[in-house]
């Protein structure tokens, strides 16, 4: 039996199965499975099922029912709703319940959704393995040693581990593709602008972007339907004027004939020789399929990782900067005056790489660092983004891994900051250009650890980007593949 | 232009950032961030003199609306996550020393 959203949803809608069933039945995953995963922050089983009740009446009195009518879904802890607090895996979080929902969860309950429960994450998303989590672990479905990525790594192991249909995570420089990869499911960052980030906890702003996790293309084509479009509270939610939004399912199973994938030849030289095997696997069926592969160069590619850790941080030390002991979070109870409710408040309740990234951010907007760091990251920016704008010239889409390696073990890379981030080279320059692109699972390594493709394509073309991954998809069956730990 | 960062200036970034580290943070970050910045220097290979900075990659720039009321937050809404609230306020510690003698 298939428990995507598009099989839930149909079945619900069909009178074959009761949006009650379909939570009792995830929840009966969950209560086996979540123990040693670890997926969830917060499990959200009464309200679920007052949300399945309704589904159940609605169905039952023929009332219109919506896109996602009954069907089981998780969101990141940095979503904001009104039940259940909203931690974003911190300690200055720990007992915070929002005063409102974030627009895409109003989304989600306006599209008749459940939410289960909120997923752990690393700590304020600052993070590519949910190490980082001031709250709890999370282990990868597929071997319990390793971590699922991050820093949507609750969303992604816990759609792998089937304890949800799908997820809701969010993206500022890979939080959705890489964990998505790790864990061997869908993981689509839209385009910046696509998606309102109202009730996002943000970290950094002009790259942060919400997106699905999901078994199927298809099943995030139909999440994105529901999440995408203007929403006034985020200005930076572009207008159905400049970017219309279309039926992302419309034409997901047509072919794109004559294909060009533009490659980069250097990216996948120096990563794990399967990782490597399996995305050349991939160009190769999408040129039996009739796609043609374009060589190019995207010069400005390696500066990515220095402009990003030089921008998000920047962003982040304003952005937490709300973190004062005052109007919301942790209050420390050893601050004598007000100086020392903020500054022992944080020191007490943030992680180190929070704190990390504040001081970095803070020491690159800092009196005389300005102009040499943060404004030279930005202009770094602006000639990767031009690499991408290139590239879109000449072909459709570009292809690359999602990350150089299939998922680490626990422990190795908290030691040396810097190599964690080093691992993220093949996420981190879309968020800087603002381009959407999607991991779907492409193979797996010889110890059973599920390999990503990366696709990425011009701003604002998710239908084309969805309909080229489909391509991989209908043609093979990693993602239908498994992780043996959490099999029925 | 290299920025070795040393305690002395994780102490004063600390400052500017309100977070009050211990010795031992101090010590760490400062190899860390020194690591970091070191790497990040990469970003000086290239010659951007020409080259506009780009805050965002949005097609539109600014967003108005109409200056009309807008719902927001209650009082109580507000003030129900502070560490310590009263009468309708966010309480803190005293700020201004108490001069008047009285």
């Amino acid at each position: 039996m298939e428990w995507t959203v598009c099989s839930i949803r149909d079945r619900i809608a069909s009178g074959k199965l009761k949006s009650r069933e379909a939570v009792e039945r995830f929840f009966a995953r969950i209560e086996k499975i979540e123990p040693q995963v670890g997926a969830f922050l917060t499990l959200l089983k009464e309200t679920a099922l007052e949300q399945a009740r309704k589904v159940d009446e609605k169905t039952a009195s023929g009332q219109p029912l919506g896109p996602l009518a009954g069907v089981p879904v998780a969101v990141k802890d940095n979503l904001c709703t009104t039940f259940g607090p909203t931690t974003c895996a911190s300690r200055m979080l720990e007992h915070f319940t929002s005063p409102y929902n974030a627009h895409v969860i109003e989304k989600l309950l306006a599209a008749d959704a459940v939410i289960v429960g909120k997923t752990n994450m690393d700590e304020f998303a600052m993070g590519s393995s949910t190490e980082n989590s001031g709250l709890k672990k999370t282990c990868n479905p597929w071997d319990l040693s390793r971590v699922p990525g991050g820093s949507s790594g609750g969303s992604a192991a816990a759609v792998a581990a089937r304890m949800c249909a799908a997820a809701l995570g969010s993206d500022t420089g890979g939080s959705i593709r890489q964990p998505a990869g790790f864990c061997g499911v869908v993981g689509l960052k839209p385009t910046y602008g696509r998606v309102s980030r109202y009730g996002l906890v943000a970290y950094g702003s002009s790259l942060d972007q919400i997106g699905p996790i999901a078994q199927t293309v298809e099943d995030a084509a139909v999440l994105l339907n529901v999440i995408a479009g203007h929403d006034p509270r985020d200005s930076t939610c572009v207008s159905e004027q400049t970017a219309p939004v279309p039926d992302y399912t419309a034409g997901l199973e047509m072919p794109l004939e004559g294909l060009r994938i533009a490659v980069v030849e250097s990216f996948l030289e120096g990563i794990q020789t399967e990782v490597r095997q399996a995305i050349e696997e991939a160009l190769r069926l999408y040129q039996k399929l009739g796609a043609r592969l374009v060589p190019i160069q995207m010069p400005h590619f390696e500066y990515a990782i220095s402009a990003y850790y030089v921008i998000a941080t920047a962003e982040a030390s304003s952005n937490l900067a709300r973190y004062d002991g005052v109007h919301y979070g942790y209050r420390s109870p050893r601050a004598g005056d007000y100086i020392e409710v903020y500054s022992k408040s944080r020191d007490e309740a943030l992680g180190a790489e929070v704190k990390r990234r504040i001081m970095l951010g803070t020491f690159a907007l800092s009196s005389g660092y300005y102009d040499a760091y943060y404004l030279k990251a930005l202009k770094v920016r602006n000639l990767i983004r031009n690499d991408f704008t290139r590239a879109f010239e000449q072909a459709d889409c570009l292809m690359m891994p999602v990350s150089p390696t299939t998922a680490f073990r626990f422990g190795e890379k908290t030691a040396d900051p810097l190599q964690m981030y080093l691992a993220d080279i093949y996420t981190i320059a879309v968020n800087l250009a603002g381009v959407p692109a999607i991991s779907i699972p492409c193979g797996l390594d010889r110890q059973n650890l599920p390999i990503g493709l990366q696709i990425v394509t011009a701003p604002f073309t998710e239908s084309m980007l969805l309909q080229i991954a489909r391509m991989f998809e209908s043609q093979t069956d990693w993602h239908t593949r498994m992780p043996v730990f959490a099999a029925d | 232009m290299a920025a070795k960062i040393d305690p002395a200036q994780v102490r004063r970034v600390a400052q500017l950032a309100r977070l009050e580290l211990s010795e031992e943070e101090i010590a760490q970050f400062s190899v860390q961030l020194s690591a970091i910045v070191e790497y990040i220097e990469k970003l000086n290979e290239l010659d951007t003199e020409h080259v506009e900075p780009l805050a965002h990659c949005l097609p539109i720039c600014n967003v108005f609306r109409e200056d009309t009321v807008q719902p927001s937050l209650s009082n109580e809404q507000a003030l129900a996550n502070a560490p310590d609230a009263g009468d309708g306020y966010f309480k803190v510690p005293k700020i201004l020393e108490d001069n008047s003698g009285a």
